[in-house]
């Protein structure tokens, strides 16, 4: 296998990081901003001011003010509420998503690890294979063309983000293999299953949950990115993706009818990557990973 | 493994890889949810004879493995059909549209080496300090960054409220600075985590030290065997890079309502435009397995080792 297809970024520098300054600080702010966001998408019809699909075309486009903090879009729909109203809608297909992926490349990963063989030759051959595909140029046709909608995009995301988990998981499962404990393990005549999800599983913990959260990123970005193309949604859907389409024309007259979901994916995506990083750390954590 | 080999597989292996593509690409006619026949025909009316000659015209009644066939020697003689809405042969179409994505891509690419190789050496070897923690939680937090959020909150800075840049459109280089800005930061980051983890692997190198123990200024450790190690992850994420221009640059048109490729594609998809959307698929996959095959050619050149046999 070539150099080009071995490396990949993600794999390489984990555990090789500087402790930044002030992580905990960060650590906290990206914890504070996940649970405002994860309230706001249990609460959001609750709190909603205004019906989010209530339209007032006389009023159109004006900034905020008093009834509508965040100003309303051209058909005089209320932004602050349609924000909130998309707030679900974008947490929870990549939360799925991020279980599919991790699920299926954990599993994989440690069964291409630890038993070698055909298996792994196979995977790897298939996430060759998937690697060289522009992964969201697949998905943008695939569901712009079949209209299959969420189910699709969901399936098809989980299948195009698993070959990066089934690498990492892969060649940290291939490096345990040969530990003293492993060893142990089959020694005492423990069968294979148990070895590795009993065993090898807890010590790869800290890369399983960065996985899971950096899952979420991609897949938020994901999907949020199609409806921003106005691919696979109904125009008119809250959706902070597509808000981000209908709304850029009205840059001038209220911003934040677009500047706002444009924020709100941001910092959604920045503060799971930080809880990702900082999980990562600290469980792994006097692990004592080779410098 | 010598060369000619290495050579021979990779080839072998992205010439299989462009036929998977293009069985997948051509598949998407019949997955189209009206039959491919409404998704040929467009806004013609359908009567009869239209529906016969398209049905002729595509040979949609031989089985699905003439069909391809058929479809696949057209595009090898460089023929992928006529855009169903624009009623032009899709290369045409196409090309009209293919400087401004080049521009763009072009652009950010230059962008993302200026960005990247630099500041990820300069972690790399200021390793721990405060340039380093800083420089490495921006590529930790740029790397999420989607590019149409970032382009819109661009946009919405710089040429709305500060009105240095142009808010739309195609021209001069200016009006390609956002965009490209907007397209480069993530790849910079993957650049950035890249160089940065091969300048730490280079400076722990036995050579390095004995040239700096040899007494050797910093400038020349750094500079004749650091660089020139150091500059293979870019190499390593090339195949990355072009893919995340590609699919960036569609989103990023779309942000800046450039008129290139990418948003010739969702326009086609919107449309449904299969012959058009086969070809962008096409030559968008081509571009991907090409440059990943110049990767591992131009590995072969610079790294003695891959040329040796040896596990890069």
């Amino acid at each position: 296998m070539s150099a080009a297809t071995t490396t990949r970024p993600g794999v390489r520098e984990h555990g090789r990081r500087p402790r930044i300054a002030g992580g905990r600080v960060l650590t906290t702010t990206a914890l504070s901003a996940l649970a405002l966001i994860v309230l706001a998408a249990i609460l959001g019809d609750w709190a909603a001011p205004h019906d989010p699909a209530l339209q007032n075309v006389e009023l159109g486009p004006t900034g905020p003010s008093a009834t509508h903090l965040l100003g309303t879009d051209d058909l005089g729909r209320d932004v602050l509420s349609r924000l909130l109203a998309g707030t679900r809608t974008a947490l929870v297909a990549p939360v799925l998503i991020a279980l599919g992926t991790t699920l299926l490349g954990t599993t994989l990963g440690l069964l291409a690890g630890y038993h070698r063989g055909w298996p792994d030759a196979v995977l790897m051959r298939l996430s060759d294979l998937l690697y060289a595909l522009p992964g969201l140029l697949v998905l943008i046709v695939l569901v712009g063309v079949a209209g299959g909608g969420t189910t699709i995009a969901v399936l098809a995301l989980i299948v195009l983000n698993a070959p990066s988990d089934i690498r990492i998981i892969r060649s940290l499962a291939l490096g345990q293999r040969e530990l003293a404990y492993v060893d142990a393990a089959r020694t005492l005549g423990l069968p294979d299953r148990r070895i590795v999800f009993r065993h090898l599983l807890p010590n790869l913990a800290p890369t399983v949950t960065a996985n899971l959260l950096l899952s979420f990123v991609s897949a938020l970005v994901a999907l949020t990115g199609l409806s921003f193309l106005g691919i696979g949604l109904p125009a008119g859907t809250p959706d902070w993706g597509l808000m981000i389409q209908e709304n850029r024309t009205l840059l001038d007259l209220n911003p934040w009818a677009a500047v706002a979901p444009a924020l709100l994916i941001m910092i959604t995506a920045i503060a799971a990557t930080l809880l990702g990083d900082s999980i990562f750390e600290r469980l792994d954590a006097g692990k004592g990973v080779p410098e | 493994m010598n060369a000619a080999l290495l050579i021979a597989r990779r080839l072998v292996s992205a010439v299989v890889l462009l036929g998977v593509m293009s069985v997948l690409t051509y598949g998407l006619l019949s997955l189209s949810p009206d039959g491919p026949v409404q998704a040929l025909l467009g806004n013609r009316p359908s009567t009869p004879e239209t529906v016969a000659a398209i049905r002729a015209q595509y040979r949609l009644d031989e089985p699905f493995p003439v069909r391809y066939w058929h479809w696949l020697s057209d595009v090898l003689s460089g023929d992928f059909g006529s855009s169903v809405f624009a009623k032009q042969p899709v290369l045409t179409v196409i090309a009209e549209r293919l400087p401004v994505t080049a521009t763009l891509a072009g652009y950010a690419m230059v962008l993302t080496l200026l960005l990247g190789i630099p500041a990820g050496m300069a972690a790399g070897l200021r390793r721990g300090k405060l340039l380093d923690q800083g420089v490495t939680l921006v590529a930790l937090v740029a790397l999420s960054f989607p590019p149409f959020a970032l382009g819109l909150l661009l946009l919405y800075g710089f040429a709305v409220e500060l009105g240095w840049f142009p808010t739309y459109g195609g021209g001069d280089l200016w009006h390609y600075t956002l965009p490209a800005i907007a397209l480069s930061l993530g790849q910079a980051a993957v650049l950035i985590r890249q160089t940065r983890a091969a300048t730490l692997d280079v400076g722990a190198q036995d050579y390095v030290t004995f040239a700096r123990a040899r007494g050797l200024g910093r400038m020349r450790t750094w500079g004749s065997y650091s660089l020139r190690n150091a500059a293979l992850p870019v190499l390593t994420v090339a195949g990355l890079l072009a893919a995340a221009n590609l699919t960036g640059a569609v989103f990023v048109e779309q942000t800046f309502s450039l008129p290139g490729l990418g948003s010739l594609l969702v326009q086609a998809v919107n449309q449904k435009d299969i012959p058009l959307i086969q070809a962008l698929v096409l030559l968008g996959g081509a571009v991907v397995i090409g440059v990943n095959l110049l990767v591992d050619l131009i590995y072969l050149v610079v790294d003695p080792r891959v040329r040796h046999g040896a596990p890069a």
